[in-house]
C-alpha cells in the first residue's frame, strides 16, 4: 500500500515554475530518494509537503488524509517528521530540550495542569524522557545531552535534528540532504542509520540527496527532477544511467 | 566544582537540582520574609517597589524573554491591573475579588492584543504594543467616571478577611507571597511542554510548526499569562502609589520594564530579579544623587531616562547576556578556577537558517 501519494503537484514563484506537474508515490516501508541539480525544486516539494507553501494545483495524500486540508502545524500530528537543509534547531536550548519539543505532538496535559505541575504532568514528562532517551541511545547522542546547540559542531547538530524528528515517532520521515556538510565517515554512518530507521523503527523515508553513493546504498526507488519536472523514476541503476539525468548533471556531450 | 550523580530522570524535573540550590534558595526566601524585622518603613517601601517591578518584569519575561515577542507597551497591562484593582476596592469589594479581577481584566486586554499581534513580529509587534499602551493611557485619562481622569484617583488599602492592610511591612509580605507564587507558576510552565514550545517559537517558528507546535496558540498563551502577571503587579503598584494618574503608565515605564529584563539577562528567570533590583536601586540612587549634586546638573529635566539609556547601551555593547550572564561567567571562573578559559563563553558561529521560508 502506498503511504504517500503526490499527484500533478505544481507551484510557481512569480514566473518560475519551481515544481511542475510532479507525481510520485512512496510505498510503506521503503526508502525513496529525490535527486536533481541545485534549484531543481527538491526542497520545494518538501516544503509543500510540510504545508509551508500553498501549491498551485495537485493533490497530496498521506495514509488516506488529504494534506491540503491541513495547516503546517497539523502535519506532524499525522506522523510526518522532517529535517531541514540548513538546520532549524532551537539554538539557545539544550539537546535534551530540542528533543523534548519533538514530543510535543504526544502532549495531552492541559495548560493549568502544567501551570501547577501536577502528578500527571510529572508522569507524562518521565514518559517523554524515556522515549527521548531511547532516541539518544539509538543515535549515540548521550555525550551531548545537556549541551546547548550553539556550542555543538555541525555534524552533531545534523544528528540532533534527525533525533528530534525521530522523537515524533513518525510514520514518514523527510530528510533534506542528510549528508550535506558531513565527512565521508559520517556520511557512511548516516547511511547505516537510515537503514536502521527503516528496518528497526519501521519508518518510511523520503530523502533528498546529492551523494550518489548514499543514494545507491539506501534507496529502493529514485526520482530525478530537473527544473521542476520529473525526468526519470525507478530503480537506482535505471535513473543514474538515464540520458536526461546524465545531461542535467554533466551537460550535453557535444 | 559540583558533579551531580543522577540516578533517575525525575531528578531533572526538580526545581532545586541539588542540596546547594535547596539551601541557598531556601535561605533567600527566608531572608526576604525576614526583611521587615530588620528594616524600617522607608526601606521596606523601596523593597516593595523592587518586588512589584520584579513581578511586572516576570510577566514581560514570559512574553519577550521566553517567547521572543517584544512588547513596548507593558505599562498598559500595569494600568489595567491598577485601575481595576482600585475600582473594585472603591466599590467595597475585598482584595479577594479585586486582585483576581485585576489579573482577569488584564488577561482579557492581553488576549485582545494577542489576536492581531500573534500575526506580527519584530519591530511591527513593538510598534503595535506601543500603540496599545498609548491608547490605554489615553482611555484612562478620558474615562473620568471610573479612573478619575487626569485629576487622579485615590486607592483604598488592600482588605483581606475584613482586615485592612495599612502597614508597609504588611503590604511587603503580601506582595512577596504573591510574587513567590507567580515565580513558581512560571517555573512550572518552563519545565512543561508549554514552556518548551514557547522557547521553540522564539528560536524558530518554521521548525516549531514542523514539530506540531501551533505558534499562534503559543503566542496567545504567552500574551495572556504575561498580561495576567503584569496586571497583578499593576494592582500592587496601585497600592504602593496609593494615588493613580494616567501619566504614571507612560512610555517611560514600558521602556523601563524592557530595560530591566534586558539588563538582568533575557530569557532567564534570574534575570528578572537581577534587573528589578538594579533598576530599583538605580532609581533610589538617582533621586539621592539629585539632591546632593549641584542644581545645575541634578535639576536637569530628563536626567533619569538619560542614565537608563546610557546603561542600556553599555550593557548591550559589553554584556548582551545581562547581569545573569555575567554571573554565570564569574561562577564558572570560580568553579574551574585554575583552568578557566575566557573563550569558554565565546559565541560560536551561527549556521544559516532557511530564510527563504519567512
Amino acid at each position: 500500500m502506498s503511504l504517500l501519494e503526490i499527484e500533478n503537484l505544481s507551484i510557481s514563484f512569480g514566473g518560475l515554475k519551481a515544481v511542475d506537474d510532479v507525481s510520485f508515490t512512496v510505498e510503506e516501508g521503503s526508502v525513496y530518494a529525490v535527486i536533481g541539480p541545485n534549484g531543481a525544486g527538491k526542497s520545494t516539494i518538501f516544503n509543500l509537503l510540510s504545508r509551508f507553501y500553498e501549491p498551485l494545483s495537485g493533490k497530496l495524500k498521506f495514509a488516506n488524509n488529504d494534506l491540503l486540508e491541513l495547516g503546517a502545524k497539523d502535519i506532524a500530528r499525522l506522523g510526518i517528521a522532517r529535517t531541514f537543509q540548513n538546520l532549524e534547531l532551537f539554538e539557545h536550548a539544550s539537546v535534551l530540550q530540542n528533543l523534548l519539543v519533538g514530543r510535543h505532538v504526544h502532549n495531552t496535559q492541559s495548560w493549568w495542569r502544567q501551570l501547577l505541575f501536577t502528578g500527571s504532568v510529572v508522569e507524562a514528562e518521565l514518559e517523554h524522557r524515556t522515549k527521548v532517551e531511547e532516541v539518544i541511545d539509538f543515535l549515540e547522542l548521550a555525550h551531548y545531552r545537556n549541551q546547548i546547540i550553539s556550542s555543538l559542531p555541525y555534524g552533531v547538530r545534523k544528528k540532533v535534528e534527525l533525533a528530534r524528528a525521530l522523537c515524533i515517532e513518525p510514520k514518514l520521515l523527510l530528510l533534506d540532504e542528510p549528508s550535506s556538510g558531513l565527512n565521508p565517515e559520517e556520511t557512511e554512518e548516516m547511511g547505516f542509520w537510515i537503514e536502521d530507521i527503516r528496518r528497526d523503527l519501521n519508518m518510511t523515508v523520503v530523502l533528498i540527496e546529492h551523494d550518489m553513493s548514499l543514494v545507491k546504498e539506501v534507496s529502493d526507488r529514485v526520482l530525478a527532477i530537473v527544473n521542476g519536472k520529473v525526468v526519470a523514476e525507478g530503480a537506482h541503476g535505471f535513473v543514474q544511467s538515464h540520458p536526461e539525468v546524465v545531461s542535467a548533471y554533466l551537460g550535453d556531450s557535444q | 566544582m559540583r558533579i551531580l550523580f543522577k540516578t533517575n530522570y525525575k531528578q531533572d524535573l526538580n526545581l532545586a537540582k541539588h542540596g546547594g540550590h535547596r539551601f541557598w534558595y531556601g535561605l533567600l526566601i527566608l531572608v526576604l520574609f525576614a526583611v521587615p524585622l530588620i528594616f524600617d518603613g522607608y526601606y521596606i517601601g523601596e523593597a516593595t517597589r523592587i518586588l512589584i517591578y520584579a513581578m511586572a518584569g516576570l510577566g514581560l519575561m514570559v512574553l519577550t524573554g521566553f517567547t521572543g515577542q517584544v512588547s513596548l507597551g507593558h505599562a498598559a497591562f500595569l494600568a489595567i491591573g491598577a485601575y481595576t484593582n482600585a475600582w473594585f476596592l472603591a466599590q467595597g469589594f475585598s482584595s479577594f475579588v479585586a486582585l483576581p479581577m485585576a489579573a482577569l481584566l488584564s488577561m482579557i486586554g492581553g488576549l485582545l492584543v494577542a489576536i492581531p499581534a500573534a500575526r506580527m513580529s519584530g519591530i511591527y509587534l513593538a510598534i503595535a504594543t506601543l500603540a496599545f499602551a498609548i491608547i490605554v493611557e489615553d482611555v484612562a485619562g478620558h474615562l473620568s467616571s471610573i479612573t478619575g481622569g487626569n485629576r487622579g484617583m485615590m486607592v483604598d488599602v488592600p482588605i483581606l478577611f475584613g482586615y485592612q492592610i495599612w502597614e508597609s511591612w504588611e503590604l511587603y509580605l503580601f506582595v512577596l507571597s504573591i510574587l513567590v507564587a507567580a515565580t513558581l507558576a512560571v517555573l512550572n510552565i518552563l519545565r512543561s511542554p508549554l514552556g518548551r514550545a514557547m522557547i521553540a517559537v522564539r528560536e524558530s517558528e518554521v521548525s516549531s510548526q514542523a514539530l506540531g507546535v501551533n505558534p499562534m496558540k503559543i503566542k496567545v498563551f504567552a500574551f495572556t499569562v504575561s498580561a495576567a502577571i503584569t496586571g497583578l503587579a499593576g494592582a500592587f503598584l496601585a497600592h504602593y502609589m496609593s494615588f493613580l494618574t494616567p501619566q504614571i503608565f507612560g512610555i517611560l515605564l514600558s521602556i523601563q520594564l524592557l530595560l530591566m529584563i534586558v539588563l538582568g539577562g533575557l530569557g532567564t528567570v534570574h534575570g528578572v530579579f537581577f534587573g528589578a533590583v538594579l533598576i530599583g536601586l538605580l532609581e533610589t540612587g538617582i533621586s539621592i544623587a539629585k539632591d546632593s549634586l549641584p542644581s545645575s546638573i541634578g535639576g536637569l529635566p530628563g536626567i533619569e531616562p538619560f542614565i537608563f539609556g546610557a546603561i542600556l547601551v553599555g550593557v548591550i555593547a559589553f554584556e548582551p547576556t545581562g547581569i545573569y550572564g555575567r554571573w554565570i561567567k564569574i561562577r564558572s571562573y570560580m568553579e574551574f578556577f585554575p583552568v578557566y578559559r575566557r573563550k569558554s563563553f565565546k559565541r560560536q558561529r551561527a549556521y544559516l537558517k532557511t530564510e527563504r521560508l519567512r
